[in-house]
């Protein structure tokens, strides 16, 4: 009787485990909401004291600086630049992460060639560049690559194709010609067409037993109705080349050399970094995989399209995709040669007289969203990806 | 009936293992042809560039290195005052010295209890670890004008080396004590610098900013990042949430906005009267930063501790604090090392970006240097910037080696 009671007996008030974990929570989260408060206090006394508004109201204000590379006025109210900051740093990240893929894949698949001078020359590469600053990697191609081309007047023109100064790297590109609306119409119904095909030659294979092929139906069936589309509208899409004119180049695709210098050495320091990854992620599969493969006399393709391959991907996805989150967060090293993203554009303000509080605030709650949408891939790509076990 | 015996046939003659470069080159550059067109025009490339290289190397103008090679190293520190760098670094000799020597012994005595052999480092394999470190030594010495630094620094590196056997002789009970002979050298070093009419950190500069604040950066944020990880794994949902929190709204946002916060914006949220200088204030933006990032290196580490060990530890009756403390920290911690490496080596090639907020540290030592009248104008970015990379790249390349070794140790070797 006794024992019973004596176990059923309540610890004392500052033992009880229950007792301490509520103290303990209530505890923390009234630090760190004073925390909070003080900041927020001394943060409104402290922009009233500066004759600075508290508010956001201040983005309906002039810009007042000039953005390179925009027809964007200084006198134009302040969150159009900011929107433009945007568009100029998604610029970076949109070109950019097909681009590192590509390289990164390349050069890590390249580490593991048979040839000696392909596998050494890769990694050469790789170990240089992952080792150094990605902001010295920016001063160097910009200070002395990019700006040791020829000045504006000087343009060099490689048969109007390209033309490249120590401003704007130019390059011919398409342009919209009339007919170009139903043209798009007429890709889309052949994308749906395509794909209808390559459902029918799955289920065909799968049916009969003979090789689908569906990749080279579905391409070819692609091809012949946007070929003919294309010039049943009479050429939808004409080239258009670069010209210099005068203190301006017009046409093709221009961009300013700072967005070139930023791009290309990112890609090439991302880059180095999704090599080591793909590197040790075919370094993972085991061994007897390959040679599981080598056994049942797939070729070499074959073993590396359907049993390497799938699997080192399924390690590989998630860091590389974390690797895009560091390219997206390094394009605001870009501040460091004035190409106008959006920290480039928050720090000219901010020497501008603007509040920077709020700027920051703006500033740190865009890049937060670029990293949700990433880390949101992730999971959903995880999910996708997990093996399906016991 | 008789069993007709097995006929073996003869063994197939052992294929001929490659002899000679005519042979090596057939295997491994010109096995078919797609890869003999990639040997070509890869070879070709690198010629290109070696050639490139080879005669900018030559023709290169080392003046702007020569003539500014403590605005380099130090930044402006008063010329007036070099014994106390120079001092510092003895310290730091020391240290290094002390600690790795300790270290080495700790694990001698360790392998002697187990029964285990105990290798021992010998001097060549450290040469050939730290090769890098040794030949950049070099490098920048041969910048120098005078033999002083040079006898200074064989000197350091002699000091270092007696006290690396100096910390393997120390009896056991001294060597409990190793950290306090480091935290008492690193306050000597700043006091070297700093104490009676030096130059305190506000004022530093070069590669010494670097190191300081990637060094000072870490040390601080480790406990914070400690907090958070042990936050994070918290069966509290108000600690897990504040914890997961922080970690995620900085792991989301750049480092250069965290320094631009740090520069513009700690001023509105602290009181007026408090006001830190501009390199406390970046530091303050680094160890902000760090600790989300630490956090997670950390988590890794606990996630990699066995359920069973915090099992058996509350078996025998370990308070909770006991079991952290006693149980699993201490392998959670040992797992981090390698991470805590990678850590150390992305700090490093991130404090250049304080170089954006106009801090003279040594990227943006080697922009200033090209604006001094002498060489205005003359394009020597190349140099300066080269140079600048060869020291980043000597330091994060051999980390990442030492950090690879540590992983292949403490992976394979001891569990």
């Amino acid at each position: 009787m006794t024992a019973v009671e004596e176990t059923r007996h309540r610890p004392r008030l500052w033992r009880d485990v229950r007792v301490l974990r509520a103290v303990i929570q209530v505890l923390a989260g009234a630090a760190v909401l004073i925390i909070l408060y003080v900041l927020w206090f001394n943060l409104t006394n402290n922009l009233r004291a500066a004759g600075l508004p508290t508010g956001f109201d201040f983005l309906t204000q002039p810009l007042g600086v000039d953005i390179p590379g925009s027809d964007i006025s200084p006198s134009a109210p302040i969150w159009r630049g900011l929107l433009n900051a945007v568009k100029n740093t998604l610029a970076l990240v949109v070109v950019g992460i097909p681009l590192l893929t590509l390289i990164g894949v390349l050069v890590g698949v390249a580490r593991l060639s048979t040839n000696w001078l392909v596998a050494k020359a890769a990694g050469l590469y790789v170990e240089i560049i992952r080792n150094i600053p990605p902001l010295l990697i920016i001063f160097f191609v910009f200070n002395a690559v990019v700006l040791r081309f020829p000045v504006l007047q000087e343009s060099l023109n490689i048969s109007d194709l390209v033309i490249v100064n120590n401003r704007y790297l130019a390059m011919v590109g398409f342009t919209a010609q009339p007919n170009f609306g139903p043209f798009l119409a007429i890709i889309a119904v052949a994308l749906l067409i395509a794909a209808g095909v390559w459902w029918w030659r799955t289920r065909r294979s799968e049916q009969t037993g003979e090789h689908h092929h569906r990749f080279l139906w579905a391409l070819g069936v692609f091809s012949a109705i946007s070929l003919i589309g294309f010039f049943a509208l009479g050429g939808p899409i004409g080239l258009s080349r670069p010209i210099l004119d005068g203190r301006a180049l017009e046409g093709g695709y221009t961009g300013l050399a700072a967005y070139w210098a930023v791009l290309a050495a990112l890609v090439l320091y991302t880059a180095s970094h999704v090599a080591e990854i793909v590197r040790g992620s075919i370094l993972a599969v085991p061994r007897g995989q390959s040679e599981a493969a080598n056994a049942i006399a797939l070729t070499s393709f074959q073993r590396l399209r359907y049993v390497v391959m799938p699997q080192a991907m399924r390690i590989a996805i998630p860091p590389i995709i974390s690797q895009y989150l560091n390219f997206t967060k390094n394009t605001s090293l870009a501040i460091a040669i004035g190409y106008a993203e959006m920290t480039r554009i928050t720090f000219q303000l901010i020497g501008n007289g603007q509040p920077a509080p709020q700027m920051i605030f703006l500033l740190m709650g865009g890049y937060l969203i670029f990293s949700l949408i990433i880390s949101l891939i992730v999971n959903v790509v995880n999910r996708r990806m997990q093996l399906v076990t016991r | 009936m008789t069993v007709e015996a097995p006929v073996f046939e003869e063994a197939p003659p052992q294929v001929e293992p490659a002899r000679g470069p005519m042979d090596w080159a057939r295997k491994n550059l010109f096995n078919n042809w797609y890869n003999s067109l990639l040997t070509v025009a890869l070879a070709a490339l690198v010629v290109w560039v070696l050639v490139a290289l080879v005669r900018g190397l030559l023709s290169a103008e080392y003046e702007i290195i020569r003539a500014n090679l403590r605005l380099f190293m130090i930044g402006e520190f008063p010329a007036d005052q070099l014994w106390r760098p120079w001092a510092a670094t003895y310290c730091f000799a020391v240290i290094f010295g002390v600690v790795g020597g300790s270290i080495a012994a700790g694990a001698r005595d360790r392998a002697s209890e187990a029964g285990l052999p105990y290798v021992r480092t010998t001097l060549r394999q450290i040469v050939i670890r730290f090769w890098p470190i040794l030949a950049l030594i070099a490098v920048i010495l041969s910048f120098t004008s005078t033999v002083t630094p040079t006898l200074l620094t064989i000197g350091a590196l002699v000091v270092g080396l007696g006290s690396y056997y100096l910390g393997r002789v120390l009896p056991r009970a001294v060597r409990r004590w190793t950290w306090l002979i480091a935290v008492v050298l690193i306050a000597a070093s700043y006091i070297s610098l700093a104490g009676f009419g030096g130059v305190g950190w506000q004022g530093w500069g070069g590669l010494q900013l670097n190191l300081f604040l990637t060094f000072a950066g870490l040390l601080v944020a480790f406990p914070f990042g400690l907090l958070l990880a042990m936050g994070r794994r918290s069966s509290l949902p108000v600690i897990r949430t504040i914890s997961v929190g922080y970690i995620e709204l900085v792991r989301g946002v750049p480092l250069i906005t965290v320094l631009i916060a740090g520069a513009f914006a700690i001023g509105f949220i602290i009181p007026r009267d408090v006001r830190p200088g501009f390199v406390t204030r970046m530091l303050i933006a680094i160890i902000a930063f760090e600790a989300a990032y630490i956090a997670e290196v950390v988590r890794g580490g606990l996630q990699a501790v066995p359920r069973g060990q915090v099992e058996a530890a509350q078996a025998v009756g370990l308070a909770p604090w006991k079991t952290m403390r006693l149980i699993v920290l201490p392998q959670a911690l040992r797992a981090t090392i390698p991470a805590m490496v990678g850590q150390f080596i992305s700090l490093f090639k991130d404090t250049t970006l304080v170089a954006v907020l106009g801090i003279t540290e040594l990227l943006e030592a080697t922009f200033v240097v090209n604006s001094q009248t002498a060489y205005l104008g003359k394009g020597l970015f190349v140099v300066t910037l080269s140079f600048a990379a060869l020291i980043f790249w000597v330091g994060c390349y051999t980390m990442s080696r030492e950090s690879r070794r540590l992983e292949r140790k403490l992976g394979v070797g001891e569990r």
